[in-house]
């Protein structure tokens, strides 16, 4: 390099050092002064002081917007601010990837003095756990996962239950006893909600039968518009998602078919279409969670799975064209669930080769549902990937 | 049967979107410029056009909205490009990865928002012939719009006087510019216009294919469309063939999905871009086809009275 | 009126000048922004630029960041100079990691440290296969490398959802679509505890000279530069440009593949479904703004992550939007390209006619 090109290298870089360290040295002018000593106080005891908020941080996975999932978090934080007022201070990012940022941005939260950190995705796990270890005063709340650890527990809901209420719904309202789901990834708990579905739909029209299209992904409204569309030219006339937006309601609306929403109220997006929305409450299980950490008996380790009992789950929003009578029916199976009366996966279930899952007279548990990977008979096609 | 018949609108519907961003680019082609930045504009262009629909409730205003904005993105690109004769590859890039950011920035108040109900249409006595009526007139007039545009642009190319000096100055533009044409204006304009067309692509994505708002929802439509024009040899009609054609195959893929067929869902997935790649391949085997076809300047500054 | 006249020679000042002039335009955009936005702007730029830089940790967690994305550019940088525009860096890395990852899945417990070479080899191998396929429709049937490299990134995408959806996926997992985490032994070493930056630093340092004296001190360098710059001087000079376009996709699929296996054997620890992270397209704009030479992509590097961390911190702690970043890389790229122009010409005021 000449000289003259060196200057010049020497005079941008101190240029650019002194554009910078100007802007910072502004920057931190702006952090407030420290809060002034009170004068203490003669006869008067002074009161006591007011506890520090507890500082609460959400990983979203998607846009607070998206309708569904992360929309549905994020009103159970807003519940959660509601509940507790000034005892907490609440914080979110959206939109962190389940990969190696979800690290970075949770190690982040940590830093940043959040005492509790819900990280909302299947995909956070292994970055939680990472810094779980590394934080030891912060406790970690992971859904849908299954690893735990001394500060780190998770949590779920049973959406399998909302979805087996819609199936009721929706195997009275078909006509042409054809069902459609718009599938996502072939995780358990989505086979869970397609066999519960189903199951639910044949409990009102045994001669009901499931199609599903997978996209491959969460949240991809126009990919989830194609699905949709070519169940519908396929024969369904009652759409079902296990996927994040509105967009399968959409296209029902546009075409004449019903359809159901999912994870949230999805009712104004498809009002002609909608026929009912199996939402998640995340309300009142960030409610216990943060009442545990506030009042100290918060434990890790071990999950929770919440369903219709504990008011996590719920199908809302009816249309006024359901029959009475199926009405009645869910109306049934919720109470039966609330309960503990009403088993879904009670025996026998038979699974689409014919082979049975579970025998008559016996109910599957929670570990056999943890790992579900068939489809039950009146579901078309195999789980894919299934071994 | 019918199936078919409803295959068949899918698949119209499906490659309107990539037909009108295709002859877009076709345009800035056949004057030499290549504008990687289709997907930024056409994302710009589907927020613009969404958010004036919410506001106003009018469809036509919102095409018109995403029109303007991938015609003023378009500009930018244009005077960098013609006047300042930056990398055409890299400026392109730049569009669509700002387009890209900006978009969604722009959006993230309108992610929830919806829409007035959207209309079905249907062409009278035409909608009602049984598996015609279905497949072919039940459509959004801009499917129509479409197909009446390439045939324009055929009219325009090969049969004006403009048009022809439009593809000289893609040919040839030194030899345009000594015969007295304003080079780099007629670049700009069809820039512009290009640009205008990504722009209707894109909202008609929002408006009326999926109507709704996601960051990134136009998910590599606009590199279909760039891939279209080289796949098309640069031929309005090839175009609109080979938007179809790929539409469709789209759509099969959740077809076959739909009627069973025991092939993982990632594989079906793969299939349009195993085609676009297959296709491209045989079409540029001979080179003097392509040689043949291909504007001389593409890609290639333009320095007058250099 | 104003007129661009062209220089008799490049600008020394600005071809150094340029990019700083392009960062300040997009500081100051993004200040104008950050008020229209009734955020403090000053605390914004703060995010974007005090922040990631702030203590060791955070130096660490911008290196973890900036390694993918230099030694993709890197390769990028040997593709644009030779003309092969390589737009499906983003497939190659995707591959690579899979191949990585298969090697990987391959080793239990009491397998020896040294399988991370080949498990970094297996990454390099996968990138150039990928870059390959591109390679060879180009050289036999002429097809454009930048359509056929694109529409691959897309396919390399949906192999790697059906490889960790099926044959792959872990049977304790529950049948979530992924792999197991890899043993402790595959992953890559880390340089220093407390950080997550690992030997890929050192590598991607090291082919950042190799790039150098591969590009300015060596006869196929030159020749993949003036077969770039004067394809018709190169022919006239004998350098194949057949060999040149394979030489540079694989180079840079090579590179694209190692940053894929530094990345699934290093941070991320297993191959998911969020391997694909867009570092093969944020390093086409890192190749760019370094212009395309070694030691200017490694601040480019640098300033690219600077703007992810940002970012995120924007986010969380200001509550602004995480799209920003795109939108301040795209602004960057822009204002480049612009402040380029002043390096060959200059700008000039231009009466008409007479006085």
């Amino acid at each position: 390099m000449t000289d003259l090109q060196k200057r010049a290298l020497l005079k941008a870089a101190a240029l650019t050092a002194v554009a910078s360290a100007a802007l910072v040295g502004c920057g931190k002018k702006e952090e407030p002064a420290p809060a002034p000593v009170p004068a203490p106080v003669a006869s008067a005891p002074a009161p006591a002081p007011k506890p520090e908020p507890l500082k609460i941080a959400f990983a979203y996975v998607g846009p607070v917007g998206d309708g569904g999932w992360t929309f549905a978090h994020d009103n159970g934080r807003k519940a959660l601010e509601k509940e507790f007022g000034d005892k907490v201070v609440t914080s979110f990012v959206e939109n962190v990837p389940e990969s190696a940022d979800a690290e970075r941005v949770i190690r982040d939260m940590a830093g940043q003095g959040n005492k509790l950190i819900f990280g909302t995705t299947f995909g956070y796990m292994e970055p939680m756990l990472k810094v779980a270890a590394d934080n030891a005063g912060v406790k970690f709340e992971h859904a849908t996962g299954y690893k735990q650890a001394d500060n780190m527990r998770t949590y779920d809901s049973r959406t399998y239950e909302g979805a087996y209420m819609a199936g009721v719904i929706a195997g009275a309202m078909t006509k042409s006893n054809t069902l459609g789901v718009v599938a996502s990834i072939p995780i358990p708990e989505v086979v869970r909600n397609i066999n519960a579905f189903t199951l639910g739909a044949q409990s009102s029209n045994p001669k009901v039968k499931t199609k599903v299209v997978w996209v491959n992904g969460w949240f991809d409204p126009p990919k989830e518009t194609e699905a949709a569309t070519s169940l519908i030219n396929g024969g369904a006339d009652v759409l079902f998602q296990n996927t994040d937006s509105p967009a399968v309601l959409k296209t029902a609306e546009a075409k004449g078919k019903r359809a159901f929403g999912w994870d949230s109220d999805m009712t104004a997006y498809g009002p002609k279409a909608h026929l009912a929305s199996a939402v998640i409450n995340w309300g009142p299980y960030y409610i216990k969670a943060t009442k545990e950490a506030l009042d100290g008996s918060w434990k890790g380790g071990g999950g929770q799975w919440w369903g219709v009992k504990e008011g996590a789950i719920d199908i809302v929003s009816i249309a006024e064209d359901v029959p009475a009578e199926t009405k009645a029916k869910v109306e049934e199976v919720k109470k039966g669930l609330a309960d503990g009366s009403f088993v879904i996966w009670k025996g026998p279930i038979t699974d689409n080769t014919g082979k049975v899952q579970v025998a008559k007279d016996s109910a599957a548990d929670d570990k056999f549902l943890g790992g579900l990977n068939f489809f039950v008979k009146g579901v078309e096609g195999k789980v894919p990937g299934a071994k | 049967m019918e199936s078919y018949a409803l295959l068949l609108a899918a698949t119209l519907n499906a490659g309107t979107v990539l037909a009108i961003a295709s002859l877009g680019l076709l345009i800035n082609e056949k004057v030499g410029i290549v504008n990687l930045g289709a997907e930024g504009m056409m994302l710009c262009a589907a927020i613009a056009g969404f958010a004036t629909v919410v506001s106003t409730g009018n469809d036509w205003l919102g095409f018109a909205a995403g029109m303007g904005v991938g015609a003023l993105l378009a500009a930018i690109f244009g005077v960098l490009v013609i006047w300042l004769n930056t990398n055409q590859y890299a400026t392109g890039l730049a569009l669509t990865l700002f387009g890209t950011g900006f978009s969604a920035f722009v959006g993230t108040s309108f992610v929830q928002a919806k829409i007035p109900e959207r209309t079905s249409f249907a062409v009278p006595y035409l909608s009602d012939i049984p598996w015609f009526g279905p497949a072919l007139f039940r459509h959004h007039p801009l499917v129509y719009v479409t197909v009446l545009l390439a045939l324009a642009l055929i009219w325009f190319m090969y049969r004006t006087r403009n048009g022809l000096v439009m593809r000289s100055v893609g040919e040839s533009p030194e030899s345009a510019h000594a015969l007295g044409y304003p080079v780099r204006r007629i670049r700009l304009l069809a820039v512009v216009a290009g640009g205008a067309l990504c722009g209707l692509a894109g909202a008609y994505l929002s408006v009326i294919y999926t109507p709704l708002w996601v960051e990134g929802m136009v998910a590599g439509k606009g590199w279909i469309a760039l891939a279209l024009t080289t796949f098309a040899t640069w031929r309005p009609a090839r175009v609109l063939l080979g938007a179809y054609l790929f539409g469709g195959v789209t759509m099969l893929q959740f077809h076959l999905q739909g009627i069973g067929v025991d092939v993982p869902s990632q594989f079906l997935s793969m299939l349009p871009y195993l085609a676009t790649i297959v296709v491209l391949a045989l079409i540029s085997r001979n080179p003097q086809w392509i040689r043949i076809n291909m504007p001389t300047s593409l890609g290639k500054p333009f320095y007058p009275g250099a | 009126m104003l007129k661009l006249e062209a220089r008799p020679e490049p600008s020394k000042i600005w071809t150094y000048g340029s990019p700083v002039l392009a960062l300040l335009i997009t500081v100051l955009i993004g200040a104008v922004m950050f008020s229209a936005l009734g955020k403090d702007p000053v605390k914004g730029l703060e995010m974007f630029f005090w922040l990631p830089i702030h203590n060791a940790y955070a130096l660490g967690e911008l290196m973890v960041k900036a390694t993918p994305l230099l030694i993709i550019a890197l390769g990028l940088a040997v593709c644009f100079r030779s003309n092969v525009w390589n737009i499906g860096a983003e497939g190659q890395y995707i591959i690579g990691a899979i191949f990585a990852g298969g090697v990987a899945l391959l080793a239990d417990a009491s397998s020896t440290r040294w399988i991370v070479l080949p498990i970094l080899l297996a990454g390099v191998l996968g990138g150039m296969v990928w870059a390959g396929i591109t390679a060879l429709l180009r050289d036999r049937f002429h097809a454009n490398e930048i359509l056929v490299s694109l529409m691959l990134v897309y396919v390399a995408v949906q192999l790697l959802s059906y490889l960790v959806g099926g044959p792959w996926k872990d049977p304790m997992g529950f049948n979530f679509p992924q792999t197991k985490t890899f043993e402790s032994v595959t992953r890559i070493p880390r340089l220093f505890d407390g950080s997550r930056v690992s030997i890929g630093a050192l590598l991607a340092l090291f082919s950042v000279a190799a790039l150098w004296v591969f590009l300015f001190r060596t006869r196929s360098g030159f020749a993949l530069q003036v077969g770039g710059l004067a394809p018709a001087a190169a022919r006239y000079a004998g350098f194949s440009s057949r060999k040149a376009l394979w030489m540079a996709l694989l180079m840079s699929g090579g590179a694209a593949g190692l940053a894929g296996a530094l990345e699934v054997a290093g941070p991320i620890g297993q191959l998911t479904l969020y391997v694909p992270a867009g570092y093969g397209f944020a390093a086409i704009i890192v190749a760019f703004v370094g212009r395309l030479h070694p030691v200017g992509m490694v601040f480019s590097a640098i300033l690219m992550s600077m703007f992810y961390i940002g970012g995120e911190m924007a986010q969380s702690r200001l509550g602004l939007t995480k799209s920003l970043t795109g939108v301040f890389q795209g602004l960057l790229l822009f204002s480049l390209l612009a402040c380029d122009t002043l390096v060959n010409y200059r700008l000039k005021w231009r009466t008409r006619g007479g006085a």
